[in-house]
């Protein structure tokens, strides 16, 4: 014990000593930019959204224009140009619940809450990060997507405007949107704490939940999928609103509000539960 | 300092750990013992706040894990199994856990060296050996020089230079007036690094105490006699709080009597001696007898040994 008094202790970056929740986000960055799994996955939602910009738009102008009136008074040049975003999400959805399940199914989680005994800090942690590199990532990709796309469709003449009304918000709405279904995929994760149940659970909320109410009686049917997760995302994406839906805004702000509660739920349960 | 009191954990109706009160000292190195499923492991991470008590409590210098506000640097902990995520560099790794309480990369450096993983610290940990595992762990133990290290099996996986290292490591901590807490549910090893003994079975204490007291708990010396008239060599010895036993070839195995008794007695009555062996209990013995009501899944030999773990005639420890 006598020289105990000699150690000196392991110096502070900045600032005073401790966990505070600046430090667990420089942390979780640390954590997402080391793996290649989170670099793999985001590069394979941009490779996604890049490519479709090219393709769908050059298929439509090689056909153009349709033979189907009813194909062409629907006709969306914004909608045509960032089709990938639906390729997109399932490797972002995917890269969220993935973020907090790996740790579990690697048991890197015991080293995290030893590390950050407080355990949510954790958690918002990871939600910033991933939030802010979804954004961040996407949100310059769909606009070249957008720009690749109407210079393709030009080409017929047949391209939008971002001054057009409801294509800037369309636009900033699929990256808005790719990024809430990535932090949907987190607190799922969060709360399942299991790869495979985060993934089944979450794109089963968004694809299957709503053929099967598809299925119910029209009446209840039209009510329910006004409200659905996958109904309110995808509202902001589109340029003209679908007959009878709440408008973007509302929609996605009801979309944000359920990907809220999970991760709620999810901070509420890490709690509780043991590690 | 860790201070447990009263702490139970019940999975279901299962009782992990029972109503389990010790303490735990700075300066000394203190072993955790049990068979496997004893609690250890549960005990250690509800000492590391993963798993909550169902009932009592243990802090580390007086506060419950959960509350500390700079974790890393009160307490380091090597827990079971690899506690990392395997696509990550050991070095990666180090620095985002670092992270959380401020601590540089200058330190990260310090404890990769330490522990001897400088080659390997840019390679994905899930290649790592059982061996370069661990000594990750303890690396990641290591980064905020806690005052307090709980290390739940750190020798699993080593070889043995690495035991070597890990044992002194440990002992330096310790004599720097360090709360060192290590499990593992080799005796052997133990009485090695430990100076101090925490013995569990099915989640109860079942030792608390030093090492040099185990060995003299657990059966007085036995002494291993050969001799040309087995009989009359029983006879001779015979006597209150003296026992004897005799296995197929004919080896005497007394107890209550030391070597010194027992070769005068021989020569009064003109016994002719072949053999007189003092032998000591091994710690392992001692470990086997302390437990042997607890262990949790008994494997079924037919070794003779087994069932007189007192009695082994194996040497001290290696």
């Amino acid at each position: 014990m006598t020289t105990a008094t000699e150690r000196r202790p392991v110096p502070s970056h900045r600032g005073a000593r401790g966990v505070t929740q600046a430090r667990v986000i420089l942390s979780e960055w640390t954590k997402i930019r080391s793996l290649r799994s989170t670099v793999f996955s985001l590069l394979a939602a941009l490779v996604f959204i890049i490519g479709l910009a090219v393709l769908v738009p050059t298929v439509t102008v090689s056909h153009w224009p349709p033979r189907d009136p009813g194909e062409l008074a629907s006709f969306d040049p914004t909608s045509r140009t960032l089709a990938g975003a639906f390729l997109a999400q399932l490797a972002i959805g995917v890269l969220g619940v993935l973020l907090i399940t790996g740790e579990y199914a690697t048991g890197m989680i015991r080293a995290t809450f030893a590390a950050v005994p407080a355990r949510q800090p954790a958690l918002w942690a990871k939600t910033i990060v991933f939030g802010l590199v979804t954004l961040a990532t996407t949100l310059p990709t769909v606009f070249a997507a957008w720009f690749i796309g109407q210079g393709i469709l030009s080409g017929k003449d047949i391209q939008a405007h971002l001054s057009d009304p409801g294509v800037l918000r369309a636009v900033i709405g699929t990256s808005l949107y790719l990024t809430v279904v990535g932090l949907l995929g987190l607190g799922l994760g969060a709360v399942l704490r299991n790869t495979a149940a985060g993934i089944s659970t979450l794109f089963g909320v968004l694809f299957v939940l709503p053929i099967i109410v598809h299925f119910l009686p029209s009446s209840w049917g039209t009510s329910i999928d006004k409200y659905l997760p996958s109904t309110v995302g995808q509202a902001i994406t589109e340029v003209h609103a679908q007959p009878g839906a709440l408008g973007p805004w509302p929609a996605f702000a009801l979309f944000c509000g359920y990907a809220a509660l999970v991760i709620a739920l999810a901070a509420v349960l890490l709690r509780r539960r043991d590690a | 300092m860790i201070e447990a009191t009263a702490l139970t954990k019940r999975y279901g109706d299962k009782v992990a750990v029972d109503d389990l009160s010790f303490v735990v000292r700075p300066g000394v190195v203190t072993g955790f013992l049990g068979p496997n499923g004893a609690g250890k492991s549960t005990t250690m991470r509800m000492i590391m706040g993963l798993d909550a008590p169902t009932s009592g409590s243990v802090t580390v210098n007086g506060t419950a894990y959960r509350n500390l506000r700079d974790p890393l640097r009160e307490v380091g902990a090597l827990l079971e199994a690899k506690s990392i995520h395997s696509g990550r560099t050991a070095a990666n790794h180090l620095l985002a856990l670092a992270q959380t309480a401020g601590i540089g990369r200058a330190r990260v450096n310090e404890v990769i060296d330490l522990v001897g993983i400088g080659e390997v610290a840019r390679r994905r940990a899930g290649g790592f050996s059982l061996g370069m595992g661990q000594r990750l762990g303890l690396a990641s133990a290591l980064l905020g020089d806690p005052q307090t290290l709980v290390l739940d099996e750190p020798v699993n996986g080593l070889d043995p230079d690495g035991i070597r290292w890990i044992r002194n490591l440990l002992k330096q901590l310790a004599a720097e007036g360090r709360t060192v807490f290590v499990s593992s549910h080799l005796m052997s090893e133990m009485a090695q690094t430990a100076e101090h003994i925490i013995v569990i079975g099915r989640g109860r204490l079942i030792a608390d105490t030093t090492v040099g007291d185990i060995i003299a708990r657990a059966s007085g010396q036995a002494v291993r006699v050969r001799t040309t008239d087995v009989p009359r060599l029983v006879s001779v010895v015979d006597g209150p709080n003296v026992t004897s036993a005799v296995d197929d070839s004919g080896v005497v195995t007394v107890h209550g009597l030391t070597t010194d008794e027992i070769g005068i007695r021989a020569a009064q009555h003109g016994l002719t001696l072949l053999e007189l062996t003092a032998q000591s209990v091994t710690l392992e013995d001692a470990f086997m007898d302390l437990t042997k009501d607890s262990v949790e899944y008994h494997g079924h030999t037919t070794a003779d040994e087994s069932e007189h773990p007192a009695l082994a005639t194996s040497g001290a420890t290696p």
